[in-house]
């Protein structure tokens, strides 16, 4: 049904992640001349979704639009800042032992939570062990489940201890800290930049500059969050001018916006095909590598997003510049004879029906579907969409797996290659997709095990020729997002996560 | 006062059974909630432990007393999508689907019944023909469609709203009542066709009687004859049907909330049957079905005391 | 047949059949492949190559509304033929055999009655699951009711005619009777029903699909249309507007017979 609920809901997506650190940035996205940047003001704006879910900062089900807000409002040990790297938040510094299983955080003093209370140790310790399920049996933060235990270390440091080594664990440490004794789900107090301040379901969320912010204090006084779910709707606000600025749009809508500022960016989703490859006839990988020759995938881009979109060949997007592989895109170009060939030789000459199941509420992708069905067509494969509820979706697809294929966007909860990878593992809990490769699960063991940074790189890029190689999913792209502004804000900053930092937009003159 | 007495009766099983059939329904429905909350980070431990704190672990016959014992006390539960009371979900969208089916309620009574009465009185041909042609055009559109095409004259063509930015109540009454005129129209105009047509009928049925044919003798003008002795009687019906339209409205506006991105109940409706929100989903469910049934018991009473004749039945 | 005195029976039966025709001939042939998408062709005003215009995927608008009216006909006919021969089964046991288990059924069939169809279908789809063939399954349920209680009241009244009673004197068994004897004579009656139930559910039909609740993608269906037209409403109004006309005509077309027929 809804239709238009749209792209920031692309967002649900999916989550995971273990870390290894430092990224090549990607050049944030710089406003054409910034001008001087003003204190104060209110903005409102638009988005396409609600928050869909509980605003427990722990509670993982949060997509990935919720994610986006609630970074303003909440902050870990540490956070990610615009070019991907891990920067020091909660914690002033922070310590690696040689073996990898033991982080040592030491706590900023001074930090006051949204309710004028001082940030303590015991606070610390309670968030990082409710994340981690210690007391409770249940990790809340998935990347949390492999703490085995959080202590105090003298008056003002925090020691993790990990099951097993784990060199891409920094990045993980950005689980919430918030008072030891409000309820997260039914309370909303953090550290960051933001406060809450009210929120009416699907109507608005309300944020407000918290005054006494510990670093880099925002520039806005109020940021309105106003619920749409319609896409004419939210456009005709932004024209209107009743909301100031909006993100995620798609291709289709700014070209009613020429008036204000748009700046393009990408979505930092895997967006593809997703095979279920333990069914027939999806685990011949000759079926799926016909399925990739069938598609073009600038073509895709150009029908569904008039042309606005990076195609991808692998499950990585180009923001993760250090790890993003750009030869991998056109491993398969469209090649209706080589296609039809393939089939043949795995015993489908005259092709096969399937069907793609696609959440109802993310029309980038019903778009891309509806493309891929008649690209399909040509190589006599007959697709059929099936389009299912978000809630549906997790059950059946995502959760037990009883698809056939099926086309979402794919996200990285942390900075981190493994959130990426790790669910192709045959092994993985979120193995979605059933890949089953022996030598996935090698290189991907290889590379979680090295502890060389250089070296892990390489391995983790093994690991993407081979989902390549294997064409694990049919590979799509990672889709055009696009932020508008009125004229006279300025200031958004690029994220190489699903994150919007509030904190940095400011007014000029 | 036993006909009452036996309709109230009436109401309050038909009030049982609709809770009874809106829980069942949302009981029966395949997919656990646990693992909507849980998204993609479910695991078994989790999803039991949830399961049990959501008191979903119960027998159905368990679950539908604490629930129905909450309701009427005032308590529909907690969302199990906003983790907060349903209450509070609820809160600010009853005035806007309220406002919006009184709004269309009262166009259709202010159109539907002048333009019957009209459109019975016209004894000129092109114009009576040209009336019932129209009127039955505009009952065959469907209102999301009516709700398109306002939105589009109105909104994106002459601008005198702008289509998906409703102001809210709390800001500016005046506007929001402009703004839920639109999608009022939207319900109300075919509706309003449909009660002007079926009020013609029953006028020009009334016509053929005996009594019309003496108040002619008597020299009075058709229009006298029309106002002074039929639309009583003729009007017996069209109340049954104006309370019943009432409980059409608010059906109505569960689509055209859509239509026009409006905050109602219609639209939380849908959304939370997408996101398995069963406690607000059910809460609405009753309280819509409710209002319905309610609106039909009206509708008796009242047809009932002004034609006693009913009562015989 | 003197219905054709009747300017709305006339009226009803030129909409329909000029909608039959266009959707026998969209059955088999469209200007172009429904559902071809062409890059350099998006949002094309209507015009000479295309009647109707194109739409976000450069599609012919006219050839998708034809597929799209015959499927929202196949589904209105599916529908009715489900409820009809529901409405048959309950109405005509109960009108004939009377006694508790009629006033038990005829009470649950008013209560459902007394419900907005819309919230029913809504209920019945959350239960059922989206799609073609739960939308039928869900709407010809729901269209059960409104026939059983015409079938009713009218076996009720059949079953006191002296040629039931002449039947059923020289033995013919009850199935006999109510199929051989009632239930032809009822047609008439039921034809004008059957117009509103069409009428009825096209309408459902396209507010489910509206909704996003009918006929999926990439297949089109009248209200799915406009449910996707309505995001291009400022680029392309033409689009909206045929799907919705195509609507209008479909309902106006059997709202008419069903006045025509049920006019005296």
């Amino acid at each position: 049904m809804k239709r238009r609920i749209s792209y920031l809901l692309i967002a649900c997506l999916m989550i995971l992640s273990l870390a290894s650190c430092t990224r090549d940035p990607k050049p944030p996205v710089d406003p054409a001349a910034p001008g001087k940047p003003l204190d104060g003001g209110e903005i409102t704006v638009a988005m396409y979704s609600d928050l869909d879910s509980s605003l427990d900062p722990h509670e993982s089900g949060n997509s990935a639009a919720t994610r986006e807000i609630m970074f303003n409002i909440y902050e870990g040990l540490v956070k990610i800042d615009s070019e991907g790297n891990i920067i020091p938040a909660l914690a002033e510094s922070y310590s690696q032992s040689e073996s990898s299983d033991e982080y040592t955080f030491k706590i900023r003093p001074g930090v006051k939570f949204h309710d004028g209370r001082q940030l303590e140790m015991a606070d610390v310790i309670s968030s990082l062990r409710r994340a981690a399920g210690l007391d409770s049996g249940v990790a809340l933060v998935a990347a949390f489940s492999a703490v085995k235990e959080v202590e105090q270390i003298g008056d003002d440091s925090v020691k993790i201890t990990l099951n097993a080594p784990d060199t891409e664990f920094l990045p993980r440490a950005t689980a919430a800290i918030f008072p030891r004794d409000i309820d997260p789900v039914t309370q909303v107090c953090g550290t960051g930049p933001f406060k809450l301040t009210s929120r009416v379901v699907q109507d608005n969320i309300v944020l407000e500059k918290n005054e006494d912010y510990w670093g880099t204090p925002a520039y806005l006084d109020k940021v309105v969050l106003k619920v749409y779910e319609d896409g004419e709707a939210l456009v005709m606000s932004l024209r209107s001018g009743a909301s100031d600025m909006a993100m995620r749009l798609g291709a289709s809508q700014i070209a009613e916006l020429d008036s204000l500022n748009i700046i393009e960016g990408s979505n930092n989703l895997v967006q593809a095909l997703y095979l279920n490859n333990a069914v027939k006839p999806f685990d011949d990988a000759r079926v799926r590598q016909a399925l990739s020759y069938a598609i073009d995938k600038q073509e895709v881009i150009n029908l569904a997003s008039d042309g606005y979109g990076t195609p991808i060949g692998s499950s990585m997007y180009p923001a993760f510049g250090k790890y993003f592989m750009p030869e991998l895109t056109d491993y398969y170009t469209r090649d209706v004879d080589k296609a039809k060939a393939l089939l043949k030789e795995a015993g489908y000459p005259n092709g096969f029906e399937f069907s793609i199941a696609v959440p109802s509420n993310m029309p980038p992708h019903i778009d891309t579907a509806q493309v891929l069905v008649e690209m399909f067509k040509e190589i006599g494969v007959s697709a059929k969409i099936e389009l299912v509820e978000w809630a549906t979706w997790l059950d059946e697809v995502y959760t037990q797996r009883k698809y056939q294929s099926t086309i979402v966007g794919v996200d990285a909860r942390d900075a981190t290659a493994s959130d990426l990878l790790s669910r192709f593992v045959s092994t993985a809990a979120d193995n979605f997709t059933n890949f089953n490769s022996a030598e996935f699960d090698k290189v991907y063991a290889e590379a979680k095990a090295s502890s060389n940074d250089k070296e892990q790189t390489e391995l983790f890029k093994d690991c993407q020729r081979v989902l390549t190689e294997e064409a694990a999913a049919v590979y799509i792209q990672d889709l055009a997002s696009f932020v508008v502004m009125k004229k006279g804000l300025e200031g958004y900053l690029f994220y190489p996560l699903y994150i919007t930092d509030f904190a940095a937009i400011y007014r000029t003159e | 006062m036993k006909y009452v007495l036996k309709k109230t009766g009436l109401l309050l099983v038909s009030l049982l059974l609709i809770s009874v059939l809106a829980f069942l329904a949302f009981s029966v429905i395949p997919g656990d909630p646990a693992t909507k909350i849980l998204g993609t980070q479910y695991t078994p431990e989790r999803a039991e432990q949830l399961r049990e704190e959501l008191g979903l672990n119960r027998s159905l016959v368990e679950r539908y007393l604490s629930w129905l014992s909450d309701f009427v006390r005032g308590d529909p539960g907690t969302s199990y999508n906003y983790f907060i009371p349903v209450r509070e979900v609820l809160s600010g969208k009853i005035q806007v689907t309220v406002a919006l089916s009184l709004i269309s309620w009262l166009i259709i009574v202010l159109t539907g019944l002048p333009l019957g009465v009209f459109m019975a009185k016209e004894q000129r041909p092109r114009l009576g023909r040209f009336g019932i042609v129209s009127n039955q055009v505009v009952m065959a559109v469907p209102p999301f469609f009516m709700g398109i095409l306002l939105t589009y004259f109105f909104g994106l063509i002459l601008k005198l709203f702008t289509p998906g930015n409703f102001p809210g109540f709390e800001e500016s009454l005046p506007q929001t009542l402009f703004y839920l005129l639109f999608p009022a129209l939207a319900i109300a105009l075919p509706k309003a066709a449909g009660v002007a047509k079926m009020l013609r009928s029953s006028i020009l049925k009334e016509m053929r009687l005996d009594y019309v044919r003496t108040a002619y003798s008597r020299g009075n003008s058709r229009w006298d004859v029309i106002k002074n002795h039929v639309l009583r009687n003729a009007m017996l019906p069209v109340i049954t049907f104006l309370a019943m339209t009432m409980a059409d409205a608010v059906a109505g506006s569960i689509i055209v909330e859509q239509v026009f991105a409006l905050p109602g109940l219609g639209r939380l409706l849908l959304a939370s049957i997408g996101n398995r929100d069963y406690p607000v989903a059910q809460c609405i469910v009753v309280m819509i079905a409710a209002l319905v049934v309610f609106m039909n018991y009206l509708a008796d009473i009242i047809s009932q005391y002004v034609d006693p004749r009913v009562r015989l039945n | 047949m003197n219905y054709m005195k009747n300017a709305n029976f006339r009226a009803g039966v030129a909409i329909t059949s000029f909608m039959m025709i266009v959707i026998l001939i969209g059955l088999f042939w469209t200007p172009y492949d429904p559902n071809a998408m062409s890059g350099s062709e998006k949002f094309n005003p209507p015009g000479l190559s295309h009647p109707f215009g194109t739409d976000n995927f450069g599609r012919d608008i006219f050839s998708r509304v034809m597929q799209g009216a015959s499927a929202t006909f196949a589904i209105a006919a599916a529908t009715v033929a489900i409820g009809l021969a529901g409405g048959l089964i309950i109405g005509g046991l109960t009108g004939y055999y009377g006694g508790w288990l009629d006033d038990l059924l005829m009470r649950i069939n008013d209560s459902i009655l007394a419900f907005p169809a819309i919230l029913l279908a809504l209920v019945m789809v959350a239960i059922l699951g989206k799609g073609r063939m739960n939308i039928i399954i869900s709407l010809g349920i729901l269209f059960m009711p409104s026939f059983a209680r015409i079938v009713r009241t009218e076996v009720a009244k059949q079953k006191n005619t002296d040629y039931v009673r002449n039947a059923k004197l020289m033995g013919a068994s009850d199935i006999r009777i109510l199929c051989v004897h009632i239930f032809p004579n009822i047609l008439t009656v039921l034809l004008s029903s059957v117009a509103i139930g069409f009428n009825n559910a096209v309408l459902a039909e396209a507010s489910m699909s509206y909704l996003g609740l009918g006929v999926q993608p990439p297949d089109p269906s009248l209200g799915r249309m406009l449910n996707e037209a309505q995001n291009f409403l400022t680029r392309a109004p033409w689009y909206a507007i045929s799907a919705g006309i195509a609507i209008i005509l479909l309902i106006l077309g059997f709202g008419l017979l069903n006045e025509g027929l049920s006019d005296e």
